[in-house]
């Protein structure tokens, strides 16, 4: 089917003795929007860094389109720009001004003269509310507009899909409605996106699909209704009650 | 006083070895800044033998003598043929040391860097090289800038070992004189205070760079 925007087969990965990802599968379609829930330590993170190929998987594919990002000789760094990624502690440039963070690669990568790359990404910064912030570097900003300037950074390239891992973990209670607003905003325009996040509020607006894992394993995935609802397994409704005592949501 | 009265006859001589005490530092600095860059890049980024290539040189660089390596360029590779003038040599030995002590302060810098700079890089498209050059690079630097600026003020106080191999700078001005005119208390007050000013100068001009390149969140007084 050519929905499929990312096809995810059976990747495993170890680090050392230490496996992290022992064969995950899942096709993302192309305006859908996962959420991946689990405990710490389970892969989540090495799964996003995967799908990208920051921490290419041991054994399996990984397809974006049609292309296999997982091919020898695939051109990783012309891929990369089409999957874009936003960090859990933002990994802004330090060094570069919010302005010239997401013009950066509009310049060195997609080779736009500097100021259509400007104007390209004074709109972006726009789109995230921070237009009147471009100017400042990012020890400047709160960690929720330093997060946004993450997500414009990673807009900027146009990407086909969009990671996040725990975008807003990292954040202050009251910083971190701004984020997921952004998000939801970008998940409402048919933005393709894989959020590692335990917002369930937000899961439950936008996710079409929330998959749960466990020591390197999806042991389930289905809507959020269902998953809210009805767990099938044992693991998912404990580790739910879990996120609901911690986050004070009521499922 | 006749002690200024014999300084003023042998003032031009002062300016000349001030003048080589100057450029020995300041060439040494620059073209051992320089170099120390594909040096560090080697010992980071490089291929294997690169990486040994670097590491060997800043080894075989920080392991010896100051002394006895400007004694092997100038006494030494005359045996091979080489005959290399003092100031030459001298500059030589400095740029070597220079290089490998300032690829070892850059590195600091980069070690200060968290890997997620480069994974942020990645995820927009750089190439590797990319990476180093516009993320990971100017943010080195910039953690390296004191470090770097000690190197130079190191360096205006090493330049007087060149005297022992015949470099007419400033020590070796100094000595000339005392040794004429047996002066030595006030040569050699005067040719501290002459070195004092220098470094006081180096440090203001290092103090005002680090100004012009400071990027908030780069304070670096947290480290030190
Ligand atoms: N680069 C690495 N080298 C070695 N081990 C690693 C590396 N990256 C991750 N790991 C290990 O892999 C396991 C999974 O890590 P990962 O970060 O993917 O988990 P996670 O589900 O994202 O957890 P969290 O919720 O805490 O972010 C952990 O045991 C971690 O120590
Ligand atoms: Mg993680």
């Amino acid at each position: 089917m050519n929905d499929i925007l990312v096809r995810v087969e059976n990747i495993r990965k170890s680090f050392g003795k230490n496996t992290v990802l022992d064969g995950v599968s899942f096709d993302i379609r192309k305006g859908s929007v996962k959420v991946i829930i689990g405990p710490s330590g389970t892969g989540k993170s090495t799964l996003l860094r995967c799908i990208n190929m920051l921490a290419p998987p041991d054994s399996g594919k990984i397809w974006l389109q049609d292309t296999e990002l997982t091919a020898k000789g695939t051109d990783l760094h012309q891929m990369r720009q089409k999957i874009g990624m936003v960090f859990q502690h933002f990994a802004l440039f330090k060094h570069l001004k919010a302005i010239d963070n997401v013009a950066l690669g509009l310049i060195r990568v997609k080779h736009l003269d500097r100021s259509a790359a400007y104007k390209k990404a004074m709109a972006d910064l726009d789109k995230v509310g921070l237009a009147q912030h471009a100017d400042k570097y990012p020890a400047q900003l709160s960690g929720g507009q330093q997060q946004r300037v993450g997500i414009a950074r990673a807009l900027a390239m146009d990407p086909l899909v969009m990671l996040f891992d725990e975008p807003t973990s990292a954040l202050d209670p009251e910083l971190i409605g701004e984020v997921l607003q952004v998000m939801q905003t970008l998940a409402k325009e048919g933005m393709t996106m894989v959020c590692v996040t335990h917002e369930m509020g937000f899961a439950k607006s936008v996710a079409d699909e929330i998959i749960f894992m466990e020591a390197g394993h999806i042991l389930e995935a289905s809507p959020p209704q269902v998953m809210f609802s009805n767990p099938q397994n044992e693991r998912t409704r404990s580790f739910l009650h879990k996120i609901a005592e911690l986050y004070g949501e009521t499922l | 006083m006749k002690f200024f009265a014999a300084l003023v006859d042998y003032l031009p001589a002062f300016g000349h070895g001030l003048w080589l005490t100057v450029a020995l530092t300041f060439i040494a600095a620059a073209i051992g800044f320089i170099a120390s860059i594909p040096l560090v890049l080697a010992i980071l980024y490089g291929r294997k033998a690169w990486k040994l290539l670097a590491k060997g040189f800043i080894t075989l660089v920080r392991g010896t003598p100051l002394l006895v390596q400007l004694f092997f360029i100038y006494y030494g590779l005359p045996a091979l043929g080489l005959r290399i003038n003092p100031f030459v040599a001298a500059l030589i030995g400095f740029i070597l040391n220079s290089a490998a002590y300032q690829a070892e302060y850059l590195k600091g810098g980069f070690l200060a860097i968290t890997t997620e700079q480069m994974e942020a890089a990645y995820s927009i498209g750089l190439t590797k090289w990319q990476a180093v050059r516009f993320i990971i690079f100017p943010q080195a630097f910039r953690f390296a800038i004191p470090a770097l600026s000690n190197e130079i003020i190191y360096l205006v106080k090493y330049t007087s070992v060149a005297y022992i191999i015949q470099v007419p700078e400033l020590l070796s001005q100094a000595k000339f004189f005392a040794s004429d005119t047996f002066f030595h208390l006030e040569t050699y007050l005067l040719i501290g205070a002459v070195y004092l000013a220098l470094i006081w100068i180096v440090s203001k001009l290092t103090d005002a760079l680090e100004k012009k390149l400071y990027i908030p969140g780069f304070d670096i007084s947290h480290l030190r």
